[in-house]
């Protein structure tokens, strides 16, 4: 229950109930809002509505079996939950993955990213009002997609990264068809651009909104975009580098303000970095296995690891525990980055106009499946 | 029979039945024929194809949604004030309608030649926003109340450089006769002489029609779907019905006020081409609506009131003293 509902109103106020069905808040979520006319005194997010206990399903099913499930944590970026929990047996089980495996994962990462990426700029559009920047986002996101399906079979729930490689090898001519799209996407990101940055009113709805900062994200243990634009350049990718992160020359995006623009500006800057790691990837990308040889049944020894990922709403990771004897795990606990992040929008919202509390909160970006778990 | 008629009363009755007769049929036609061509055009500005299943390219869609309006349940929620959210979609018909009846669609053709045409159709716009109102509050539901509220805030900043900029042409026609006023123009027209009357007007005739970027009262991404949340059926497709006549009433209005009505400058057009061209003009104004909704995101309220008070209504101002020291020299 919501604390908000036991609060005592003046009579100028009163509770709105935004959600968990209304158009802006993506999914399930439900915001307890204190309202005097337009302006929001008190947000409250209320979650769980789409809570289903993973951590819990975890422990009565075999490693291989929770994998499945891992594509339903976040649901738009499915491919980094498998990376974060895959990533987390085979260093439980010390296992070897094969130079190609490593480099099918970051492509395919980094292509999930750029449609993740892709899905808030086209849903930011909408709730802002610019119904058509919906439909050009889902265009190019559906060529992605496209891409994506072409090696995985999947669209939105993968199960592509496998303990020691991925599933499939690349698909016939997917290396090709991959860097045309990448050839292709910034003609479209310019005309974002262009569409974005020469409307005044675009503009004046960001500049300023729900700004967070510095030291509040840090506390409130935002990760991802959402800290990187108050200008904290803290990436997983580079502080803490997994697969072959470390031997790719990327950059770090930061921007400055914390605001709503800052956040968005991040999103949009951040795949033209995925195109470039791509490009590299695709490059560099050698001959070989995409899959080491793993035991039927997996069965890891006695141990804990804790597997850090950057998934495109935050840092994702995983603590993994394994007792040496079940086919289960122990126990095993995510850290999802859309929970860390919800957790710091009610300080950014409070006295905001309702309009400003909708854009604010497309901005954060948060998926419910990763919130609630 | 022939002698009923030659009373002037009975004229008179039969005369103005038969225009608001004529008037809705035309503005009925005209809606759907408009929320077939919405959907169209937005379509295609998104990258969709829009309604085409239908009829050939999905022409009967309209209908078809409008036979399905008629047999849904009409659900009217319990803790309604039922009189009030009952009545709130006919007054809003029959308030996007009335101004209608003062449109002239050629010289001659309209159901009333009013010698005060314009404020008759100015003061029925404005009383658009009452059913907003009784829809907000009978429903009893907290998006549709701040919906009403929003309506009320939007009008308030929009309604007075709305009447603002129309002064400058009434000065400039010298009467308030929707046909003197075109007639007027048969040279030129106001949007000429009349620039910044016509930008006031054009950016407060948007708020008036409640379209994006100022489509406060029911911006679907806050309010759900803002004053119309709880309606539906055919109470719904009513409120809808007096959005897209509002549309043709305020477009029809503009091009009277701004772009010569059925005059092309220096060419003489025969009666029987007035109508014509005045709706050719009509909906060349009305795919600009269409344009501007498919490309801006929506203002807020906030931003919405600031425009009307702090740049409209100054520049409405400047443009009577402009039209004024103009017509004195």
């Amino acid at each position: 229950m919501a604390q908000l509902s036991t609060t005592k109103l003046k009579p100028n106020e009163m509770l709105l109930n935004m959600g968990p069905q209304h158009p802006s808040t993506h999914g399930v979520c439900r915001l307890v809002l204190k309202v005097d006319g337009e302006k929001a005194l008190e947000v409250e997010p209320v979650i769980g509505y789409l809570h289903r206990g993973m951590e819990k399903l975890a422990e009565n099913r075999t490693y291989i079996q929770f994998l499945p499930l891992t594509d339903r944590l976040d649901y738009v970026a499915p491919l980094g939950n498998n990376q974060v929990y895959v990533q987390a047996i085979e260093e439980l089980m010390e296992i070897e993955v094969p130079e190609r495996a490593d480099y099918i994962r970051v492509i395919m990462l980094e292509l999930q990213r750029i449609a993740s990426h892709l899905l808030f700029i086209s849903s930011f559009g909408a709730d802002v009002g610019a119904w058509t920047v919906l439909m050009y986002g889902f265009r190019e996101r559906e060529r992605l997609l496209d891409l994506l399906e072409m090696t995985t079979g999947g669209r939105m729930v993968y199960s592509y990264i496998w303990p020691g490689g991925v599933r499939y090898d690349l698909a016939d001519g997917f290396v090709e068809k991959c860097r045309k799209e990448m050839e292709d996407l910034p003609k479209y990101l310019e005309d974002y651009k262009k569409y974005f940055y020469s409307n005044e009113i675009f503009l004046k709805r960001c500049e300023g909104v729900g700004i967070l900062k510095k030291e509040d994200a840090v506390n409130m243990g935002v990760t991802g975009a959402n800290l990187r634009a108050c200008g904290l350049a803290h990436d997983v990718r580079k502080d803490d580098p997994y697969s072959i992160y470390d031997q790719l020359d990327f950059k770090v995006i930061t921007e400055k303000g914390g605001d709503t623009l800052a956040r968005f500006n991040m999103r949009l800057r951040e795949i033209y970095e995925s195109i470039n790691i791509v490009n590299q990837a695709l490059d560099a990308l050698p001959k070989g296995d995409f899959r080491a040889k793993i035991p039927k049944i997996l069965k890891p020894p006695f141990g804990e690891v804790y597997s850090r990922t950057e998934a495109p709403r935050g840092e994702l990771s995983m603590y993994l525990v394994s007792d040496g004897e079940s086919k289960s795990p122990f126990r095993l606990k995510i850290r999802s980055p859309s929970f860390c992040n919800l957790s710091a929008f009610p300080a950014t919202a409070r006295g905001a106009i309702l309009a400003d509390v909708v854009a604010n909160f497309a901005s954060i970006d948060i998926v419910l499946g990763d919130v609630d778990r | 029979m022939i002698a009923i008629l030659d009373n002037p009363l009975v004229f008179a009755l039969i005369k103005g039945v038969a225009g608001v007769a004529g008037i809705i049929t035309f503005v009925s036609l005209n809606v759907l024929f408009l929320v077939w061509l919405e959907r169209k055009v937005i379509a295609r500005l998104q990258v969709r194809y829009g309604p085409n299943r239908a009829g050939k390219f999905g022409l009967l869609q309209p209908i078809a949604d409008t036979v399905k309006l008629f047999v849904k349940e009409d659900i009217i929620p319990e803790k309604a004030d039922r009189a009030v959210f009952t009545l709130a979609p006919a007054v809003a018909f029959g308030a996007a309608i009335l101004p209608a009846v003062a449109i002239p669609f050629a010289s001659g053709l309209m159901v009333s030649d009013l010698n005060v045409g314009i404020l008759y159709v100015i003061a029925l716009l404005s009383l658009g926003t009452i059913p907003v109102i009784m829809a907000g509050w009978g429903s009893n539901n907290k998006y549709t109340l701040l919906g009403a509220m929003r309506a009320v805030a939007q009008s308030l900043s929009y309604e007075i450089p709305l009447v603002l900029s129309i002064i400058g042409v009434v000065a400039l026609a010298g009467s308030l006769s929707l046909v003197e006023i075109t007639h007027a123009q048969e040279n030129i027209w106001y949007v000429f002489l009349q620039p910044i009357g016509f930008i006031v007007f054009f950016i407060a005739a948007i708020a008036e029609m409640g379209r994006i970027p100022f489509d406060m009262p029911e911006s679907e991404s806050e309010l759900v779907a803002g004053f119309h949340t709880e309606y539906s059926g055919m109470k719904f497709g009513l409120l809808l019905f007096a959005e897209y006549i509002h549309m043709v009433v305020a477009s029809a209005l503009m091009v009277l006020l701004f772009f010569g009505g059925w005059n092309i400058p220096f060419v003489t057009v025969p009666f029987i081409l007035q109508a014509g061209v005045l709706i050719v003009k009509m909906y060349v104004v009305i795919l600009i609506l269409m344009w501007i909704r498919g490309t801006l995101p929506r203002v807020t309220i906030v931003q919405m009131t600031a425009i009307g008070w702090k740049v409209l209504i100054p520049l409405a101002l400047l443009n009577i003293l402009l039209t004024g020291v103009f017509m004195t020299l």
